[in-house]
């Protein structure tokens, strides 16, 4: 399959614990596997802190590239939670990106100790509506406390990033790599998880 | 990644830098491996722990980093090659033995002995950025710089060799672009290694005397420099005569590559991209500098190579005088935080006049408007259920009642959060592993020169095995008068839960003898106290009692890390709500703005606080917090 845009640029942004790293590897691991060159950049600080993380993967298939994406060139933004979509749109948007959002947010300290209030919901979907080429938003969250375990918002999430079909990579692909990962209990759930998320576009 | 020794010869894999590491350490044979937990470098002996079953490997978390380089050093010393991994301010832990190991070398049957070295440029979860190319230049032993995971592995997998022949301990030094990116590897032969561990007593290895030890190690340097000047690790790509020479290292080489491709600059500039840098392959660098008329140094933080260029350009009959070299000195690369590829575009485009536009100017408004006008910070805070967040809420109950405006003084680890926002910031000094117990040992003595103020030095349960049991001991010979809380959560949490002399298992997951706190600190004399942090009102009680005693106390606050007690028992202990009816709201607020549990934040049209039950982990604290009873829990059926 060829890619659209060589480096094609992906970057996934989330809260701490949210399971950034996991969705990275998957979807990294898939496109090694069929024969891209590809780069990962994790950003986690203290790793599980509650704080802000991000993933820059990058796809080509020329070469090998650096592990970070330059300011303004990435070509899909997949927030596991809006405000840190909004984060990383501000830094790496342009007119062409295509952003997936995780409609639920958690609030930083600032907001619960009161000395700042998070953003309208209802004008932060706007502001990242008008900062993308197109923009969808997921109730991911909600979906996962339906499995009983919200903590799958994030493959969900990877469900419908694969979903809209900007990646080379099929729904197969995802499900042999999270077959591969996890032990089979937990292999259903998260494949359950992943169909919700491709049903959730589809 | 789980069974990275059983990946297969010859296949290419998508590693992370760290991996990559493990991975080039099993390729050489390595045989023991060492080291202490720290961002970004505990994956490193992770890997090798996760090997060790199946490849017969010996590997272990230490109790720091010194002794990890000691332990990993006798195996070297017997023949074997070893290995020890680190973080920066770890390094500085093990520095007092590597400085005495250069000179002794590794004796007449040593074993190849690589020290991997994480530095975090730009501090994503560090007290300093510092850089320590510098070490190994001070210490006059090699160091190795890979700027991919795949030099990384060739490059960890070449240093052993590099420290037998040499007769010298080597430096792989990693950063956080390195050991937290991941990139195509392709793997080679995880040999079977027959080695038997024998220490040769013909032999006493010591930097006594000191003057001859040090002459023979800077003749052995010498040697590795010969080395360099040829080493496949140091590549040039780029026109013969460049317009501009860009030398770099590290993640420096790819963010160069790519800004040259995106600024159409091939035709004109060239890239040096080092990977041996101490001893610097001067001679190499020479060659090149004769080429051009214009440098500019690609590094991150200090200007290592910066000024070994300079140096090289200054001594040189081949370079002209003309040469200009830009880079931190000029101030087109910055001298503090880490590198990007903007900061390399950035600089070139300013060396060659060209203007780069990231993007449309309208866009950059547009998104700049938004940040301004939405972007909050999300500032770290512990986990919601943290023990640390009731128990720095008790130390800030109790030292308020006490009123004699004491202190904590605090160490690394998740409690550190307690000097951010999500924090009750009653740490007022905080430094380095085991800092807390020794600054609380001497402001424990300023009683006569006045000091009045009491001391609470806190430390997690890692941290104490790790450097704070000599302060510890210092206190109580001295006869200083502090108390230190052992936020004793059964992990090291902040990297990763790695076991610790404290728990039960060992780094390969092998049952391990605990060596029991409590008793320590009884054995030394010390008056100890054990409470649960759930348990707000005992807990502040206590403290309130030993803040009024004298001598050494030590408290011990005892639970599970949240998320490993979640990842053993996959249930919530409570189910947790609000009652609307009994909260006053906006007359109140106490709960969401002074316990700050991620969980329970202010629902703004209600005006009342709710739990957000996809983030409450229902450990029921926050019950025992609200002044009207308003929050509920209950235990699920
Ligand atoms: S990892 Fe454990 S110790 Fe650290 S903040 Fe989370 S619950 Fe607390
Ligand atoms: S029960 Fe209260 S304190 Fe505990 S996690 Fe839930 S909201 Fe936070």
């Amino acid at each position: 399959m060829a890619i659209q845009e060589d480096p094609m640029n992906l970057v996934i942004s989330g809260v701490g614990g949210q399971g950034n790293i996991l969705l990275s590897r998957l979807i990294g691991r898939s496109l090694v596997k069929k024969g891209y060159f590809v780069s990962i950049g994790e950003t986690f600080g203290a790793a599980q802190r509650g704080g802000a993380v991000m993933s820059n993967v990058r796809v080509s298939e020329h070469m090998p590239l650096g592990p970070l994406i330059p300011e303004g060139k990435a070509h899909i933004i997949l927030g596991l939670e809006p405000l840190e979509t909004l984060r990383v749109l501000v830094k790496y948007g342009n007119p062409k990106v295509v952003t997936i959002t995780n409609s639920q947010p958690l609030f930083p300290v600032d907001v619960l100790s009161r000395k700042a209030q998070y953003p309208d919901y209802e004008a932060l979907k706007q502001t990242i509506r008008g900062l993308s080429q197109s923009a969808w938003f997921i109730d991911a969250t909600a979906m996962g406390l339906g499995l009983g375990a919200p903590i799958v918002a994030n493959v969900i999430m990877l469900g419908a990033l694969i979903g809209i079909d900007l990646l080379p990579l099929t729904k197969g692909d995802i499900e042999a790599e999270i077959k591969a990962s996890f032990p089979p209990d937990r292999a259903e759930l998260n494949l359950k998880a992943f169909n919700m998320g491709t049903d959730s576009v589809g | 990644m789980p069974g990275l020794a059983r990946e297969v010869t010859g296949s290419r894999g998508l590693l992370m830098g760290n991996e990559a590491i493990a991975r080039g350490a099993l390729e050489a044979g390595v045989q023991f491996a060492a080291g202490y937990p720290g961002t970004p470098s505990s994956e490193i002996v992770e890997n090798l722990a996760g090997a060790a079953k199946e490849t017969g490997i010996y590997v272990e978390w230490s109790v720091n980093e010194k002794v990890a380089t000691e332990a990993a050093a006798a195996a070297s010393l017997a023949g074997l090659r070893a290995l020890a991994a680190m973080k920066t301010a770890g390094l500085n832990v093990a520095l007092d033995f590597l400085a005495h190991l250069g000179y002794s070398g590794l004796g007449k049957h040593g074993g190849g002995l690589v020290v991997v070295v994480c530095d975090d440029p730009e501090g994503h979860s560090s007290g300093d950025e510092a850089d320590s190319r510098w070490v190994a230049k001070s210490m006059s032993v090699p160091l190795l710089e890979p700027g991919s995971p795949q030099e990384a592995l060739d490059m960890t997998k070449w240093a052993f060799e590099l420290s037998e022949g040499s007769n010298c301990f080597c430096f792989v030094r990693s950063y956080t672009r390195l050991s937290h990116a991941s990139g195509p590897v392709t793997l080679g032969e995880v040999p079977e290694v027959e080695r038997k561990a024998h220490f040769d007593t013909t032999q006493t290895i010591s930097p006594y005397l000191a003057k001859p030890h040090h002459a023979s190690l800077l003749q052995r340097l010498a040697k590795v420099g010969e080395l360099f000047e040829s080493s496949p690790f140091n590549w040039y790509t780029g026109p013969e005569n460049p317009e501009l020479l860009i030398v770099c290292s590290g993640s420096g080489g790819s963010y160069s590559l790519e800004a040259i491709g995106s600024l159409n600059l091939g035709q004109s500039v060239g890239v040096l991209k080092l990977g041996t840098l101490w001893p610097f392959p001067k001679g190499l660098v020479e060659k090149h500098l004769a080429r051009t008329s214009r440098v500019l140094i690609v590094e991150e933080v200090d200007p290592f190579i910066e000024i070994h260029v300079k140096e090289t350009a200054f001594e040189s009959p081949m370079v002209p005088k003309s040469l200009r070299i830009y880079g931190k000195g000029s101030g087109h690369i910055p001298s503090v935080g880490e590198l990007t590829p903007d900061l390399v575009l950035k600089a070139l485009s300013t060396l060659f006049g060209l203007e780069y536009c990231a993007r449309e100017p309208d866009y950059e408004q547009k998104a700049h408007g938004a940040a301004t006008q939405m972007l909050i910070d999300r500032g770290l805070t512990w986990c919601p259920g943290c023990p640390h967040r009731a128990s720095f809420w008790s130390l800030k109950k109790a030292m308020q009642k006490d009123g004699r405006g004491g202190f904590l003084t605090g160490d690394i680890g998740c409690y550190t959060l307690d000097v951010y926002p999500a924090g009750n910031q009653q740490t007022k000094a905080l430094h380095a592993m085991g800092s807390g117990v020794g600054l609380a040992t001497g402001f424990g003595k300023l009683n006569q020169f006045g000091s009045k103020q009491p001391v609470i030095a806190v430390c997690g349960d890692s941290t104490f095995y790790h450097a704070s049991i000599p302060a510890l001991l210092n206190a109580v010979h001295n006869r200083s008068n502090m108390m230190m809380v052992l936020l004793d959560n059964a992990a090291t949490a902040m990297t990763g839960f790695q076991p610790h002399p404290g728990t039960a298992f060992d780094a390969v997951g092998n049952a391990a003898p605990v060596i029991d706190a409590e008793k320590l600190c009884q054995g030394i004399g010390c008056k100890v106290v054990v409470s649960d942090p759930f348990d707000i009102k005992g807990t502040t009680e206590k403290l309130l009692q030993l803040l009024k005693e004298d001598g050494v106390r030590v408290l011990i606050l005892r639970r599970k890390c949240e998320l490993v007690r979640m990842r053993e028992e996959r249930r919530y202990p409570y189910k947790v709500w609000v009652d609307g009816e009994k909260c006053r709201g906006d007359k109140c607020g106490y709960c969401t703005k002074v316990f700050k549990c991620p969980g329970l934040p202010w629902d703004m049209e209600t005006g009342k606080a709710q739990i957000q039950q996809a983030v409450c982990s229902g450990c029921g604290v926050c019950v025992d917090i609200c002044p009207f009873g308003a929050i509920a829990r209950e235990e699920p059926a």
